[in-house]
């Protein structure tokens, strides 16, 4: 009984449904006082007089089926097909910072292609003393790093840039994930090559390119490139999956999730930027002039509130309710995250879960009180280069509504009295 | 604010350009590349030319090679089929409100595109064009934005002489300068507006795909843990595989007798085309097409898992059957066979084609 009601998705109508409830809080509330016994407490459940499954019943688990709503999505009319497309996380039903990898979200241009590790290659070429070639097992016998960061897709927030059109952090907010990345450092393997070659590295370059069909490529700064890149092939423990580049794939830390090459197996360096389609035709930013900024690598700082949002709807009563959010800054640390409630017009200050780690995700809470009234929810989040997020109306007077790319603004949710939230611009 | 940051940056750039080398211990991991290795994966072009390999191509020779392998996304004229991309037209829009990107109004370089053409394209069938029919095809997608003449042929030798309308068009990233104002040393906390109004709302655009529904939620939980439909499950994986056998086993025989295998392998050939939306044989999937394994003499539009026009799923339901007749009409000019199918491909100008890719596809029954 409880089952059949929790696996039922938060659908629109359900929206309404919850709004119901909520208007019957106080009832709901004074059942739970003891004016008539719960059930669930009185009566001997089937859970509590049966046994379940054994060890094994599953030898590598799912989630229980009352969270298989808790998954990525697409949104169809963006692109022409699946096979070279995005899909979001659902970071509206998440908490904590860890993006689990099977709902992490996925960008490929060509699929998602399925190697065995036995036919993994890594080659080194270029301005290089001796270009290398490496094996899977190569790459697990050089000292390894373990590090948490975020990856965020440039165009993460880019269907809002002309005003509000997805209703969902998930569709908002959603391509990006946060992980721990087992890997060897970029800078190891290129000492492994040798860069005496290479001369004066200050205006070299580290071009970039995956084993898939799209043979994605990108061109990275010789100085980011010895400086926090990893050659990753765990995540979160376990190998990466094959949507996210089993067995290898890039970390470029704080920088636009395309640089993350995925299935990757050539690094060359170079002593100027290839200008590949990634860097140029696509991932530039158009401003209202027509004039087009490129190598807008990092990641500005942004956050938004997760809960309560159009997909996660306020469903108790009147009382105590936990606002939270995720917050992150490819040039650093989070510092601080404010949280507005009134449309940007008065800010409090959130608690941070934990102090802000370098381009990884922040979590913040606000633990609040809400009595039905409207809210217009937002977050405003600020890095310890000392940048704040800027509001839409910010953003849009210096970059115009054409960039694509790098929507930083601070979102808002508008939040009405029977806790069913919408997302909307305000002035 | 602003000035401190930049000092950061130069330190810890100083830092890590100066110490790599001198820190490098080598742990002697991997094999030198050997250079036919290199020159297999090193394929990239840059701007100035870096890596192109010597050839050449006409428009015309670009213009018959672009039907054949491009036409079926980016359109006869590279003006882009449904959501695929255009490659041509835009000029002078990209300040408007609406800006259309494509190679003549936006890539800057030339490099790009043959770089791209060679190592990502055909979608579906990368790495199988020949460095002249790139060369081709890039001088064709120059001709459709009206950038040379039909008479003009691409080669390395005139590469660099090819002027990109927007190689001016782009900035290296100025944020830091462009928006130092971002950089705050206390954002405002209090009556920080004098009023606030909804100025838009996501609603109203309707657009938001609609979240799970009761069947997909049901599907996940099935695929998730089949206990608890066990009894249906079991069922469902016995009957496809029966269904299989029978297929299989009866049009075998008569299948030996007509196959030509002379002229299934140059069906091959043309399938190439198609390639890049339907899979068929061993493993196939659903992608922007149907699968095609078994389709000479199936029923049309019933393809399991597929979603088509309607106008497919009628003739489907109206009891169309692909014999090959029907097959070569609809192959021939799809569009004029079924004014509404999804099936954006132009169509087989040759008949030896048709009977080719036919004959290639009955392969498969």
């Amino acid at each position: 009984m409880s089952d059949s009601s929790n696996a039922k998705s938060p659908s629109r109508r359900q929206f309404l449904t919850g709004a119901a409830a909520a208007g019957a809080g106080a009832v709901a509330a004074g059942a739970a006082r003891g004016a008539t016994a719960d059930p669930l407490i009185t009566e001997v459940q089937s859970w509590a007089s049966g046994t379940g499954e054994g060890v094994d019943a599953t030898p590598y688990g799912m989630p229980i089926r009352f969270e298989t709503d808790v998954r990525r999505r697409n949104v169809e009319w963006l692109t022409a097909d699946t096979i070279s497309s995005i899909n979001f996380t659902p970071i509206h039903a998440l908490d904590g910072t860890i993006t689990p990898q099977g709902c992490a979200f996925e960008r490929h241009h060509s699929g998602a292609i399925e190697m065995r590790k036995q036919d993994y290659r890594l080659m080194i070429n270029g301005l290089v003393d001796t270009p290398l070639v490496f094996t899977y097992e190569d790459l697990e016998r050089f000292p390894r790093e373990n590090r948490v960061y975020f990856c965020e897709c440039a165009a993460n927030t880019g269907m809002e840039w002309a005003g509000a059109q997805l209703n969902g952090a998930q569709f908002t907010h959603g391509m990006i994930h946060n992980m721990e990345y087992s890997g060897v450092s970029l800078r190891t393997l290129l000492e492994e090559a040798g860069l005496d070659a290479a001369g004066d590295l200050k205006d070299k370059w580290v071009y970039v390119e995956g084993a898939d069909a799209s043979s994605n490529g990108r061109s990275i700064p010789m100085e980011k490139a010895l400086d926090d890149v990893l050659v990753a092939f765990k995540a979160n423990g376990e190998a990466l999956r094959k949507e996210h580049g089993y067995p290898v794939r890039l970390v470029v830390p704080g920088w636009e999730g395309n640089m993350w090459v995925k299935w990757l197996r050539r690094i060359e360096v170079t002593d100027q930027p290839v200008q590949s389609r990634e860097e140029t035709s696509k991932y530039t930013d158009t401003l209202a002039n027509g004039t087009s900024r490129k190598w807008t690598w990092a990641m500005d700082a942004k956050s938004v509130v997760t809960s309560p949002s159009p997909q996660a709807p306020i469903k108790h009563g009147n009382g105590p309710l936990v606002i939270t959010g995720l917050a992150w800054s490819g040039r650093g640390a989070i510092k601080r995250v404010d949280v507005s409630k009134d449309g940007g017009t008065t800010w409090e200050t959130a608690r941070l879960a934990a102090p802000g780690e370098k381009m990884a995700l922040t979590r913040f809470y606000l633990d609040t009180e809400w009595n039905g009234e409207e809210m217009l929810l937002q977050s405003r989040a600020m890095d310890e280069t000392g940048y704040v997020q800027p509001t839409k109306a910010e953003l849009r007077d210096v970059r115009g509504e054409n960039s694509i790319y790098h929507n930083n603004c601070i979102q808002t949710w508008w939040v009405k009295p029977n806790g069913e939230a919408e997302n909307v611009e305000v002035s | 604010m602003s000035k401190y940051r930049k000092l950061i940056v130069t330190t810890a750039l100083a830092a890590t350009l100066t110490a790599g080398p001198a820190l490098a211990e080598k742990l002697g991991l991997g094999r030198p590349a050997l250079p036919e290795e290199v020159a297999a994966w090193n394929l990239d072009v840059s701007p100035d030319g870096t890596g192109l390999p010597d050839g050449s191509g006409s428009v015309e020779e670009g213009d018959a090679l672009f039907a054949d392998y491009c036409a079926v996304c980016h359109g006869d004229f590279a003006e882009g089929v449904d959501n695929w991309p255009k490659l041509a037209g835009g000029a002078g829009t990209l300040a408007d409100k609406d800006p259309l990107k494509t190679v003549g109004s936006y890539w800057p370089y030339l490099s790009t595109t043959w770089d791209y053409v060679h190592r990502s394209m055909p979608f579906g069938n990368a790495q199988t064009l020949a460095p002249d029919e790139v060369y081709a095809i890039v001088a064709y997608i120059l001709y459709s934005n009206d950038l040379v003449e039909d008479d003009f042929v691409l080669s390395k030798d005139n590469f660099l002489d090819v002027e990109m309308p927007n190689k001016d068009g782009f900035i290296i990233d100025d944020r830091e300068s462009a928006e130092a104002h971002f950089w705050k040393d206390e954002p405002c906390m209090t009556d920080c507006k004098e009023t606030v109004e909804i100025t838009m709302q996501a609603a109203v655009l309707d657009v938001t795909p609609e979240e799970t529904k009761a069947r997909k939620v049901q599907e996940m939980m099935d695929a998730t843990n089949p206990a608890n439909k066990a009894g249906d499950a079991e069922a469902k994986t016995e009957e496809p595989a029966a269904a299989d056998e029978a297929a299989a086993a009866e049009p075998a025989a008569e299948e030996t007798a007509s196959v030509d295998p002379a002229l299934v392998a140059e069906g091959e050939k043309v399938f190439k085309k198609c390639k890049a939306c339907h899979q068929i044989g061993d493993g196939a999937k659903h992608r922007t097409g149907p699968i095609l394994t078994g389709i000479v003499g199936h029923g049309a539009g019933v393809a399991e898992g597929f979603k088509y026009s309607k106008d497919m799923a009628q003739a489907g339901q109206d009891g169309l059957i692909w014999t090959e007749e029907e097959l070569a009409a609809f192959l021939t000019k799809p569009k004029a066979y079924m004014k509404k199918t999804k099936m954006s491909f132009a169509g087989l100008k040759k008949e030896d084609d048709v009977q080719a890719v036919i004959a290639y596809l009955k392969s498969f029954n």
